[in-house]
Order: C-alpha cells, then structure tokens, then sequence
C-alpha cells in the first residue's frame, strides 16, 4: 500500500482556496491548513468593533472553511515578520499599500518551513492565474515559487493544468488530470466547482481580505508614516488605524475620535497610551491625542472634539482632558464649525 | 487535571483564537481552560476552533462585554 501523502494548503477563508483543498483531498491525500496573520487581514475586527456591525456574522471564514473541509488549521501570527515585508517590499507595492507579490512569497516561504518541521510533503494554494493583476498571472507564479524556496512543491491545483508539472504530479502523489485549468477574474468556474462539490455558502470578499488593498486604510498608513518620520508601526497602530475619524491638524498630532459607542468603547482600552478627551458638559464621543502636544495643540485638540458631541452649536463646551497617568483637568471651548476644520485635516 | 486561566481581553480575533493555541499546546489532555476576552467573534470562533481540533467546549458566558469560554483539552 502507497504511503499516504500530507499537504498543507494556505487556507484564507475565501472560495479558491476551499476549492484548491478539496480537489486534493479529493484524491487522498491528508491535507492540514494554514492561515497567516498578519494584522491586516482582519475584516472581523471592525465588525467587533462597531456597534453598528453587531448583526453581520463575526464567523473567522478560515475556520469556518476548515470545518466545512472537516480539515485542522493552524493559525500563525506572523504580525513581526510581516514587517519587514510591508515595510520594504522587493517587488513594490500594488495600487495602495498592498505588497501583494513579497506577501504571497513570503507566505509560501512561511508555509515550507512549516512542513518541513511537520513533515508533511507539498504545499497547496488557491492561486488562479490571471486572478489578481499584481501577484497571480503567470509570469509571477514562478517567482514565488522561486523566492519562497518552494519549488516545485507548490501546487496550484485550480490552474496546475496550465502550469509545468510539479513534483506531487511527477511523482504521482496526485494525479494532474484531476486538477483543474481556471484561469481569468470569472467566478464562474469555481462557483461550477463548488456545486459540484456541494458547497454553496462560501465567503468572497470584494478585493481580498487584505485592509491594505483599501484606499483609505492605506491612505491613513501612509501618513502614519509620514508623521512619525520613519515607515514602522506596531500592532496597536495597525488596529487603531481602523477605528473612528482620523483628524490631523498638524504634523506633531492627529485625533482619533470614536464614531459611536462600540469604537468609544475599544479607544476606552488606550486610555493609558494615549492623552483623551471627551465632552462633560454634554454628551459626545472619546477622543484619543496620538502624539506630542502643547497647551494650544490641546486646546485645538478640545475644539475640534467638541464638534462631533451634542454641543456642537453651543457657546462653550467643557472637555474633559486625561492624560496618560489618569489626572484630569477640564477645558472649556467653543466647538469649530465644519468650515474651520479643513478637509486636508481629515485622515 | 489542571485548570488555567487565559486573559484576551482586548484582543481582537483571531487572536484570541491563536493565544488559546498556543496556551493548549502547553496542557495536556483533560486539562480545562478558561479564555476571557471583550470580542464577540470568540463565542463562534473558539468554539469552531475547539471542534476541528479535538477539543471540548465545556461552558462559554457572555456577561457586560465580557465573553468566557471554557475548553477541555483533547487528545
């Protein structure tokens, strides 16, 4: 009796990879997945966040796939190492800050130390040629599996048939013939495929599950860079880059002021990161000061927070300012108009 | 039979979901532990978790924007 082969298959939560694992598990081979965390593939997150997103379904799609796949799945936080590959990507970035290219690679790459420390033989992905411009047509294909250090173990079984043979159908472990040739950005093929294979509720986020493929995400990254001088961040920046309206009013400061009670509460969690703010005398939302301010910076800071409260026609507002220590002094203020915030303010 | 505790408050999934893995890998089978955290996606996630790796959901609570999840151990 033949051995019986293991792959592990990246699995993201969307249909492609669900597919590309059922079609070799399908032939009998002991398939495990893996999921990267990054820190920015992360849509649940806001979900959690916001109290208006509280009745959208907060299922983590990746797990969810693999229970549908009656498959195991090991979750990496690989939020350290990423850096490096945002922050200085060898193939460059896509349309906004999506290094597409250096993250497939450096996946991959993630995914074959993996199975050479759990021995298991191949790895799968869902990749489909011609599916993503930046980092799945076919002339990229062979550089990540290059740069990864893959080889020829990366199969691609939604598109392996227009592919050069890889070492799992060379030696038999899996029979090309069954594996598929999809190409193009149709959905049709797969949603073919996942009838046949009797699935019918499956995830399929619009641009990827990646917070760096969106405009304004990215948009608020950049000048997070900008501002601190330098192209670094951590965890915590990455997270609170998602939540409420960024306001910049100059370089050495930005507020991060909560748009309703859910994002209040998560900002409530940086209360000792951060000086806030919120309003007294009526009823408004808490702001967090990133960054290093002055009296003046404070007082601005004050007037512009007492815009988005119940106060924002009033006189004189009184906000409350608490620094990181916890003391706390109160600051009264008239609320700027929407005139006298600028758009460029906004982040 | 040993029962820990796993403080996630303020983590956002998944990572409560990865600092429970790593914290499982640390116990043995039979052993229980308890996760606490502030997201809501936990009360599906870890539970999903639990099953597509073995283990048992013993009791989950949500209680004033806190969620606990109680797990034994697998083999």
């Amino acid at each position: 009796m033949s051995q019986q082969r293991k792959a592990v298959a990246l699995i993201s939560g969307g249909l492609d990879s669900m597919l590309a694992a059922k079609l070799v598990m399908e032939q009998g081979v002991h398939v495990e997945g893996i999921n990267f965390f990054t820190g920015f593939c992360v849509e649940g997150h806001t979900h959690a966040i916001r109290e208006s997103d509280k009745a959208k379904p907060k299922r983590n799609n990746a797990l969810w796939v693999a229970e549908q796949l009656g498959i195991k799945l090991h979750i990496v936080d690989v939020v350290e190492e990423y850096k490096k590959v945002l922050i200085n990507p060898k193939h460059g970035y896509g349309t906004h800050m999506n290094p597409c290219l250096d993250c497939k690679i450096f996946m991959v790459n993630k995914a074959k130390q993996w199975i050479v420390e759990n021995d298991f033989d191949f790895i799968i992905t869902g990749e489909v040629i011609g599916q993503r411009p930046m980092s799945q047509t076919k002339s990229k294909m062979p550089i990540v599996s290059k740069q990864s250090g893959a080889d020829d173990l990366l199969l691609r079984p939604m598109c392996a048939k227009n592919l050069p043979a890889t070492r799992p159908e060379i030696e038999g472990w899996v029979d090309r013939e069954k594996l598929c040739d999809i190409t193009g950005r149709s959905r049709k093929p797969q949603m073919a495929l996942a009838e046949k294979f009797g699935i019918d509720d499956y995830s399929q986020p619009a641009g990827g599950c990646c917070f760096l493929t969106d405009k304004y995400y990215s948009a608020r990254l950049v000048d997070l860079w900008k501002a601190q001088g330098s192209k670094d961040y951590e965890l915590d920046d990455v997270m609170l880059l998602k939540v409420g309206r960024h306001i910049r009013p100059e370089k050495h400061f930005k507020l991060i002021i909560a748009r309703e009670e859910g994002e209040g509460r998560f900002l409530e969690g940086y209360k000792k990161e951060f000086i806030s703010m919120h309003c007294l005398s009526h009823t408004g939302p808490l702001a967090l000061i990133d960054g290093i301010t002055s009296a003046e910076d404070l007082y601005l800071a004050a007037s512009i927070v007492a815009r988005y409260g119940q106060g924002r026609h009033a006189e004189q507002v009184d906000i409350k300012v608490r620094d990181k220590e916890g003391s706390e002094r109160t600051l009264q203020v008239k609320p700027l108009t929407n005139e006298e915030i600028p758009k460029e303010w906004y982040v | 039979m040993i029962k820990e505790t796993l403080n996630a408050r303020r983590l956002l999934c998944p990572l409560p979901v990865i600092r429970t893995q790593d914290k499982v890998k640390q116990l043995k089978p039979g052993d229980q532990l308890e996760v606490i955290c502030t997201d809501p996606g936990v009360m599906q996630d870890i539970p999903t978790w639990c099953r597509i790796n073995g283990h048992k959901v013993l009791e989950t609570k949500a209680c004033d924007h806190e969620y606990s999840i109680t797990l034994e151990v697998g083999v």
